[in-house]
């Protein structure tokens, strides 16, 4: 198939950027979209030109690095996958797809659609572990059971990728869905009682130094979460700030 | 007499670990805060290492080509990790585990090293449980277990068919820990492009700041290199796009002695290419397996007119098809190993019996687990005289039930339903067993430099089960290294900081800066992609599933002309002061051009099959085994470790015997 694609260039962060538009042809509905932009790099290349710098790594939904917002939507429009997912046969012949970063200030460009995510990152080390040596001298692994419920439960908001997806479908930007997913991971394990209160007042203190904006319950970051992360996390991490707000 | 000293304690094999910890010299904990060590790579070995020597006091720097240390691609492992915690009470030990893993490996492991990382495996689990992970439990409460591939218990823990990312995110979160106490300093979109030698020991290294391409100096009294397996060598596989060689080529270059560079696990069940365009690989569980047929027409012309699109697979009767595992291994069927799963497909390809366009596909089949499971259902759902239709749904949904994710994994990339038609499925490039060559206490054939995790080349032999290349990762890591490294750094506690402004780091980085520039020269017309995917078809098809002399020495004199023709004519856009992911690959492919020519010289010199590495030439001449792999214990009872002399060609052999004292050595036979 034959597409127009109109891609957001940036040389580098203090850089201005824009939209430009590049033809390509010979697209097969079995490539992922990030083998598309393969072959516009690999013909760019071949014209001297620059390639389109993008985030990529596992190409197979888990690493959480690609992060293009395609036509307005975080990874495109299919549902439950990561962009490196995505299958050209999602778009027809002669369409046109429009191809930005992941937009927040939180979210600077690296360059063109590659933007610095480290925010994340420094969210998670606010808090986001339990302070256990690893020496390995701990508890026998069986000594605490844990109701089932509880560690799927658990596992589900534990399997979040820190694409940033929720943050660049989020009108105001907010990190609520990828800070309560870690907040509720150790708030439903008994491992991670002791330090629950201490641990989301620093998260959220990180996550608003951070500049991300404030949760207006759109739900939007669920609606395009690639791992279905829930609501129902956000609603989580709420009542545990409020009980740690009261304690503290 | 060989010169690898691999430093095994004395004393019976249940007992060296302890004993080796108890004579090991310590660092005191005022006298580690003067000490710093570099980690690169931030896996499973490298996350959990750098979280351990930080909190035992040292200074961590660790080093990653990623955004963030959480995106190693340890993240993508599926399955599970194995530990003998016999949970299950089904016999488990040590000792079992140990057993099975150097079994599995064909006979290619060091003992003692295996034996320590079964000793560790349970305390693995412990110290993940206490970080939060949260493993798949039972309804009681208690951990839960699967059975994986190779052996007879249960002792496989998981977290869903994603317990590498919560191994991985257990490891990232301990390293925030201590990022946050400021122990570790993490520098993320860095790459690690040579080690620096101060008098014969690793003391640093040079890195380029991916971001702003700054080339960049870093210090330390001792290296770690976690940086993962070489399966890109292949350019396709299931490794990440970035995965690469270079930082353990860089230290083979610089002395570092290089393990059993042939050894690669190639695994049966991957989704096959579809097309020249096709980037990467996908894994599809081993687990399918235990209901999954695999088959192939019987007759070339059906698997012609399959491929043409003008036959349906479900169109052919069971008299027309050819269960080709099942005929040729009727005792394990299509639960025989990985590698002898892989060949079988291979060999039913190359004679013209696959089955996607490409010619190399087989079919994997649910339909007959459908209709088992249908029938088991109905009859304990009481439902009596069931249509077809029911059984098929009721038995689809069992099949939904147990590897849900998969099909549609499989659905949203191949855009077929295999719950109506069989899938398609050939073996890819997954893990490599051979890596840089450590002792007993990981470390190089560098003084100073350790290598951890699929980087080096320990614990799995000439294959590697399924669910031990987490174990490992974490075993060296959180277990192992903060020991072992400790005896070396204790001779370290007067040296006070290591300078970068010496001669050699100076010479160190001008010949970074130089080949970089070089790189950036070439005044032909081809991207690196071309040489890559070169490359990867010339170790495909002759260092591949079956190799033979011949092919293995056309590969070493084509390998070296390509590497030549690259080095001319290669052409990188962008400048080397800002960020250029294309520069970045260049100075990847250019060491797997390197690594590849010795991959070939290693498999040329093992004229043996063993593990996942089958040679033409030995193969078993006669009996009930006729055909199959013929491992060599007289002749190849040993760890080749590489001296670079040069050329990749030219590279010295070192032989490690493998002394076998608590296993008796037996031929695999799956017949």
């Amino acid at each position: 198939m034959k597409l127009t694609l109109k891609i957001w260039r940036q040389e580098n962060a203090s850089a201005k950027g824009s939209m430009q538009t590049y033809p390509i042809d010979g697209v097969e509905g079995d490539m992922s979209f990030l083998e598309m932009l393969d072959v516009l790099n690999e013909n760019l290349i071949n014209k001297g030109d620059d390639p389109v710098v993008f985030d990529h790594d596992c190409r197979e939904g888990i690493c959480g690095a690609c992060s293009l917002q395609i036509n307005g939507e975080p990874h495109g429009p299919d549902r439950l996958i990561t962009t490196c997912q995505l299958h050209m046969r999602m778009f027809n012949d002669g369409d046109t797809i429009v191809i930005e970063p992941f937009r927040a200030k939180a979210f600077p460009v690296v360059k063109d659609l590659m933007v610095d995510r480290s925010s994340f990152d420094r969210i998670q080390q606010a808090g986001g572990y339990v302070s256990v040596n690893t020496s390995g001298n701990t508890i026998d692994a069986n000594a605490i059971p844990i109701n089932k419920h509880d560690a799927d439960t658990s596992f589900e908001a534990a399997a979040c990728i820190g694409c940033g997806a929720c943050v660049a479908a989020c009108k105001n930007a907010s990190a609520m869905l990828f800070t309560s997913a870690k907040v509720s991971q150790f708030a439903l394990l008994p491992q991670g009682q002791v330090e629950a209160a201490t641990r989301v007042l620093n998260m959220v203190e990180q996550m608003d130094k951070e500049g991300f904006g404030n949760c207006t319950n759109t739900g939007a970051c669920e609606v395009e979460c690639p791992k279905g992360i829930s609501l129902e996390n956000i609603a989580r991490m709420n009542r545990e700030y409020l009980s740690a707000s009261i304690k503290g | 007499m060989s010169i690898l000293d691999s430093k095994i304690p004395e004393g019976p094999l249940a007992d060296k670990w302890t004993n080796h910890k108890n004579k090991i010299d310590l660092v005191n904990p005022a006298n580690k805060r003067n000490i710093d060590v570099i980690v690169v790579g931030t896996g499973l070995a490298g996350g959990s290492a750098a979280a351990t020597l930080a909190e035992l006091g040292y200074n961590v720097k660790t080093f990653c080509y990623q955004d963030s240390p959480r995106r190693a691609h340890s993240i993508a492992a599926q399955g599970g990790i194995n530990a003998a915690k016999n949970y299950q009470g089904d016999g488990d030990s040590n000792y079992r585990l140990f057993y099975d893993t150097v079994k599995g490996g064909d006979y290619r492991s060091r003992e003692a090293n295996v034996y320590r990382l079964a000793e560790v495996s349970g305390n693995i689990i412990d110290q993940c449980v206490a970080q939060g992970v949260p493993f798949a439990r039972e309804y009681g409460g208690l951990l839960d277990n699967r059975s994986f591939g190779g052996v007879l218990v249960s002792r496989t823990f998981y977290a869903k068919g994603q317990t590498g990312q919560q191994l991985l995110l257990g490891a990232y979160s301990a390293m925030n820990r201590q990022i946050n106490r400021g122990k570790i300093k993490p520098y993320n979109r860095h790459e690690m492009l040579d080690i620096v030698k101060v008098d014969g020991k690793a003391r640093g290294i040079i890195a380029r700041d991916l971001v702003t391409g700054a080339i960049e100096r870093h210090s330390a009294h001792a290296v770690v290199l976690a940086t993962g397996g070489y399966g890109n060598v292949f350019f396709l596989s299931t490794n990440a796009m970035g995965s690469n060689v270079t930082a353990a080529w860089r230290a083979h270059r610089r002395g570092a002695y290089f393990a059993n560079p042939c050894y690669t696990q190639i695994h049966p069940t991957c989704i096959p290419v579809s097309g020249d365009h096709q980037s990467k690989l996908t894994l599809m569980s081993e687990s399918l397996r235990n209901d999954g047929r695999i088959w192939v027409p019987k007759k070339l012309e059906d698997a012609q007119a399959i491929r043409e699109g003008k036959k349906k697979p479900t169109e052919l009767s069971e008299e027309e098809r050819d269960y080709y595992l099942e005929r040729r291994y009727p005792a394990f069927g299509n639960l025989v190993p990985r590698d002898v799963a892989s060949r079988a497909a291979k060999e039913r390809c190359d004679a013209g019996f696959g089955v996607n366009k490409t010619g190399e596909a087989v079919y994997l089949d649910f339909a007959a687990a459908i209709q088992r499971y249908g029938k088991e259902t109905a009859l304990t759902e009481h439902i009596s005289n069931p249509s077809e239709e029911e059984i098929k749904k009721l038995g689809a949904a069992v099949i939904e039930n147990k590897y849900g994710n998969l099909f549609q994994m499989y659905q949203k990339i191949v855009d077929e339903n295999p719950y109506e038609t069989p899938m398609m499925i050939y073996p890819a490039v997954h893990y490599t067993m051979g890596g840089l060559w450590v002792d007993y206490n990981l470390q190089t054939t560098i003084e100073g430099c350790y290598a951890a995790g699929e980087a080096n080349f320990s614990d799995h032999g000439a294959n590697r089960l399924g669910a031990s290349a987490l174990m490992q990762g974490l075993a060296d890591g959180y277990f192992v290294l903060p020991y072992t490294i400790g005896d070396y750094l204790s001779n370290d506690i007067r040296t006070g900081e290591i300078s970068t402004e010496t001669p050699e780091f100076d010479q160190a980085e001008k010949e970074v800066t130089e080949r970089i520039q070089k790189l950036m020269g070439g005044a032909g017309n081809h991207s690196v992609d071309y040489y890559h995917k070169k490359l990867g078809k010339i170790m495909w098809n002759k260092c591949g599933m079956s190799r033979n002399a011949q092919g293995l020495s056309e590969a070493i004199d084509e390998i070296a002309a390509l590497r030549k023709d690259f080095w001319e004519n290669v052409k990188i856009p962008g400048t080397i002061n800002s960020m250029n992911p294309e520069l970045e690959k260049a100075g990847r492919v250019a060491d797997f051009l390197e690594l590849g020519e010795l991959f070939a010289k290693d498999a040329l010199d093992r004229n043996e099959s063993c593990g996942g590495h089958f040679r033409e030439e030995s193969v078993e001449q006669s009996g009930e085994q006729k055909g199959e792999a013929l491992r060599d214990d007289e002749n190849f009872k040993y760890v080749s470790a590489w001296e670079y002399k040069g050329e990749p060609k030219d590279a010295q052999l070192h032989k490690e015997e493998l002394i076998f004292k608590n296993i008796e050595l037996k031929t695999r036979s799956y017949k």
